[in-house]
């Protein structure tokens, strides 16, 4: 029962951080809410397609198929994660300024509702297949499924609190720094699924590892461990990175601070201050 | 220690089929074998062949490696080229179940 659990709070954990961090990311902007969740429904909906095709020998989501649509999903992920970074980074501060009133809007610009929809579905899709894989495996073998099923709710609903505490936690963060921390915590998540995408690619073949165990630090701190779980999803802790991992965070990394260096710049000559209306 | 360097030696000899591909078979809810080798320095085919009926997850970490084995089915991955050393790898369904392989460098030169 606690194993099942325990790998159930595995799989819930990185769809529950990431969209702990897009909702903290996204407060003020009007209407996220509903995005987010049906991002989350979509999510629930696409991974028991893919939880059944993946289980389908003969499907073209088992094998390289799976390992392929892994790293769409992440790389759409990164993308929608980079427009929704180099958004805030253009209207952050006009945001923050305007947090504490309840339902106001934001004026100018398009607002990344569409990139909170996609970052919550393919997080939900992409661990949620396996969690129903899982759970379906269970359910069907029989010995003590019930038990079992109940460590797997019980997981599930630990790993959905500890991204509440997250969300809890970031809404503690003063007004005058939340943005630039929510934008670097974005920043850091991007570049770490970016590098798990290289690591899927390469799994078929489709990208050179450029050498593996570029360095080695599993036995100061196991990327298994749950700190080591937890900083793998939320900066990309790998303990023994393969060279194309590392270019892929690092050249995510400077393409989304450049973009959001340039247009957060750009925007003190753009936008004008929002006039009041009469 | 040495006994187990030298049936890790043997194992390729004993397991694998031909083409350089390696197979990898989860059977009654264990990896077998459980450990084996495969030349440092070399991209290598790994198939991961599952006979029991649950569908499993291959799962490396130290590899980077992550794909999901139907049940009575079979995937095929790559892996390396690895340098020197012992990499884990273990089934994200199932935690008893684990395994390493071993990269070692080639002592006969071959391509």
């Amino acid at each position: 029962m606690l194993a099942t659990a325990v790998i159930m709070f595995r799989e819930v954990l990185e769809a529950s951080l990431i969209i702990a961090i897009v909702l903290g990311a996204s407060r003020g902007i009007e209407g996220r809410g509903r995005w987010v969740a049906g991002g989350i429904g979509l999510g629930l909906l696409g991974a028991s397609i893919v939880a059944f095709l993946a289980n389908v020998a003969s499907s073209v989501f088992s094998g390289d198929g799976q390992a392929i649509l892994n790293a769409v999903i992440l790389l759409s992920a990164v993308v929608m994660l980079t427009w929704h970074n180099v958004w805030m980074s253009a209207h952050g501060k006009q945001l923050s300024s305007e947090v504490k009133a309840v339902g106001s809007d934001v004026q100018s610009g398009k607002r990344p509702m569409t990139a909170l929809l996609v970052i919550t579905l393919v997080a939900v899709m992409r661990e949620g297949s396996e969690a129903v894989l899982f759970l379906w495996a269970i359910v069907t073998s029989g010995e003590q499924s019930l038990n079992m099923v109940l460590g797997g709710i019980g997981g599930v609903i630990v790993g959905i609190l500890v991204g509440l505490l997250l969300y809890a936690g970031l809404l503690r963060i003063p007004t005058r720094h939340f943005f630039s921390i929510t934008s670097w915590l974005i920043l850091l998540l991007a570049a770490g699924l970016a590098a798990q995408a290289a690591g899927f690619l390469n799994q078929v073949g489709l990208l050179p590892a450029l050498g593996n165990s570029v360095w080695n630090t599993s036995n100061i701190l196991s990327q298994n461990s749950l700190i080591g779980q937890l900083l793998h999803i939320l900066v990309g802790y790998i303990a023994r990175p393969s060279g194309i991992e590392i270019v892929f965070y690092i050249v995510t990394f400077l393409i989304i601070l450049v973009l959001m260096r340039t247009y957060g710049s750009n925007r003190n000559s753009r936008v004008k201050p929002v006039e009041n209306p009469g | 220690m040495k006994h187990l360097l030298l049936i890790s030696l043997l194992l390729p000899l004993a397991a694998f089929a031909a083409d350089g591909d390696y197979t990898l078979t989860i059977k009654d809810h264990l990896f077998q074998p459980s450990q084996f080798t495969i030349p440092a320095g070399k991209k290598v085919k790994l198939v991961v062949r599952n006979q029991d009926g649950l569908p499993a997850e291959f799962e490396s970490s130290d590899i980077s490696r992550e794909v999901i084995v139907p049940g009575h089915g079979e995937v095929t991955i790559f892996v390396g080229p690895l340098e020197p050393g012992t990499y884990q790898f273990f089934n994200d369904f199932n935690h008893d179940m684990q395994g390493s392989i071993v990269a070692q460098p080639a002592v006969t030169k071959g391509n």
